[in-house]
């Protein structure tokens, strides 16, 4: 936007230089427009400041251009002086119209960021309300079910079989991870929301880094296969290695999440052009064609689905993704079934320089 | 022999009560502080054989109390912590911290880093032959077997292995073991690490994408175990 242009130099210079182009221009061309024409493209110059700028530079503004049209063009010229009652009365009549002109224009500008602000904030609550009905949702489901198998073991020790007892057991299990899970991804949001990540860079060995992170979901693996194949001695990469894990640990949990049973997940890498490129793949049944586009946004969440999540996962990986300076994508392959480009730039080391260790 | 004594310093009141009676039934005897100060004081008064520390106290950080610690107290010390910033953890590995686990942590996992923080700091520490299920290091001979059979390992890689062994079960940080391995100068160097850690498991382990004896330790080093 211009505006921000204008408004970064200063105000009082530009303002400046516009009233001595009035001046300069008005004086060339006096005998045509007479003094009430000056008048009018001082106002003119007056109400362009006051577009652009904050009250006090407009003010200077309008005064100045008052005196600049006693001092050069009311008679006689060149003094202070005003000597006929019909020029007192056009000086002070430009005088208020400049002001009135200056303070109305401002608080026209004024009134205007004012409801852009209040717009931007109804919007933020909007999204909050979403955030909080899904997360109170995400969070008191696991919780409840905590409470409850508690309950039931509490009060009906005498008439639960012991399958009941561990099955009642696995869910607290189940509900404590999930909380720890969602209490992970609203940290990790807020952390990118208050623009405080910083990655902190070292040396990986990539297919370490991938396993490391199936390992982590092999218990969520159960219905699904993972399949990772790893390149023969690839080269280490440059990169912060926690934000990787928890780009890829993102992906991989959707697509656990979100795919029918027996789908089959391929995680790939390479090292290309100096970039990292990941990719992770299933055999599911892909996105509809109208969400991919908004996929990535925060609390975004498809119809229907089943398992819930308080649509983070997805704009955690983008966001870290981008605190690498990388880009993430999201298409459905021809065959069916989601495919995520992760492609983040990223110095290599072959390994064959250690060769000679 | 008598329970081995252990001293938990940590201010939630329904941590210590989930600690102590997992310890109780393990047959340790627990003592228990909530400040940073009552725990100091606690230790120095009557030295308990592990101390289990949080971080987030409300009189002091764990990590001053570990420094004030280590002055005097040599036996294990495992950091139990809600922060898991890997930064954090790194740093009171290095201050002296025998072993970390983030909250929440598995008690099973805790019992296990409990049993072998004390086995370490009981038996002496030049144990000779150090025995992995199918893997047997002799730090003497330095000769490492595998299911018997002799493995063909690198001055470096041996080096490395030797340190791991002789630090079972405990978690090294990235510098620590650069500086031990490598020498002075070469802590930032994580490259040698990763080459290293990755040319050893193809030697020591089934399948080097699926380690059982070199953990990696995410962001903060690795476990021989």
């Amino acid at each position: 936007m211009p505006l921000t242009i204008y408004k970064r130099s200063n105000p009082y210079l530009i303002s400046g230089l516009l009233i001595v182009a009035a001046t300069l221009i008005s004086q060339l061309s006096i005998n045509h427009i007479g003094y009430q024409g000056v008048a009018l493209i001082y106002l003119l110059v007056v109400s362009i400041s006051a577009m652009l700028f904050d009250i006090w530079p407009v003010l200077i503004t309008a005064l100045s251009s008052a005196v600049l049209l006693n001092f050069c063009f009311i008679t006689p010229l060149y003094t202070f002086k005003i000597v006929s009652t019909e020029d007192v009365l056009m000086f002070f009549m430009y005088l208020i119209l400049a002001l009135v002109n200056a303070v109305l224009t401002y608080k026209i500008r004024d009134y205007n960021s004012k409801k852009r602000d209040e717009e931007e904030k109804t919007k933020t609550i909007n999204l909050y309300n979403i955030l909080l009905n899904s997360l109170s949702h995400e969070l008191r489901t696991p919780i409840a079910t905590i409470i409850g198998s508690i309950d039931t073991i509490q009060d009906q020790k005498a008439k639960l079989s012991e399958t009941h007892k561990q099955e009642l057991y696995d869910e607290i299990s189940i509900a404590g991870s999930r909380l720890n899970r969602q209490v992970e991804n609203l940290l990790n949001m807020s952390r990118l929301e208050a623009g405080i990540l910083k990655p902190s860079f070292d040396w990986f060995d990539i297919n370490e880094l991938i396993f490391n992170v199936l390992k982590q979901n092999q218990e969520h693996a159960a219905n699904h296969q993972l399949v990772f194949t790893p390149q023969k001695n690839p080269d280490l990469v440059w990169t912060d290695g926690g934000f990787l894990e928890t780009i890829l640990q993102n992906l991989v949990y959707n697509a656990l999440q979100h795919t029918p049973k027996q789908t089959t997940i391929l995680i790939e890498a390479r090292l290309k052009d100096q970039s990292l490129k990941i990719s992770v793949s299933d055999n599911g049944n892909g996105f509809p064609k109208a969400s991919i586009p908004v996929a990535f946004d925060k609390f975004y969440k498809l119809n229907n689905q089943a398992t819930g999540g308080t649509g983070l996962g997805l704009s955690i990986a983008k966001g870290f993704t981008e605190a690498l300076a990388g880009t993430i994508s999201l298409e459905n392959k021809k065959t069916g079934g989601a495919l995520f480009n992760v492609c983040i730039p990223s110095k290599t080391l072959a390994l064959k320089d250690f060769e000679h260790e | 022999m008598n329970k081995a004594e252990i001293l938990i310093i940590d201010d939630e009141p329904q941590i210590q009560k989930l600690l102590q009676i997992n310890l109780e039934s393990n047959d340790y005897k627990v003592v228990q502080a909530r400040t940073a100060k009552e725990g100091i004081l606690m230790a120095a008064n009557h030295p308990p054989d592990l101390i289990i520390l949080d971080i987030g106290l409300p009189d002091k950080s764990g990590h001053e109390v570990l420094k004030e610690l280590r002055h005097w107290y040599a036996k294990p010390v495992i950091i139990l912590s809600v922060l898991d910033n890997e930064k954090d953890i790194v740093s009171a590995l290095d201050t002296g911290a025998t072993d970390y686990l983030t909250k929440p942590f598995r008690t099973g996992e805790l019992l296990a880093r409990i049993r072998a923080a004390i086995r370490r700091s009981q038996t002496a520490v030049n144990a000779s032959v150090v025995i992995a299920n199918e893997l047997e290091i002799d730090l003497v001979a330095r000769i490492v077997k595998r299911n018997n059979e002799i493995v063909k390992l690198t001055a470096t890689e041996y080096t490395l292995l030797a340190l791991f062994a002789k630090n079972e079960s405990k978690v090294l940080t990235h510098q620590y073991i650069l500086k031990e391995v490598w020498g002075y100068g070469y802590q930032t160097e994580t490259q040698y690490l990763r080459v290293f850690v990755g040319s050893l498991r193809k030697k020591i382990e089934e399948n080097p994408n699926n380690p059982q004896h070199l953990i990696t330790e995410s962001g903060v080093g690795y476990r021989f175990q």
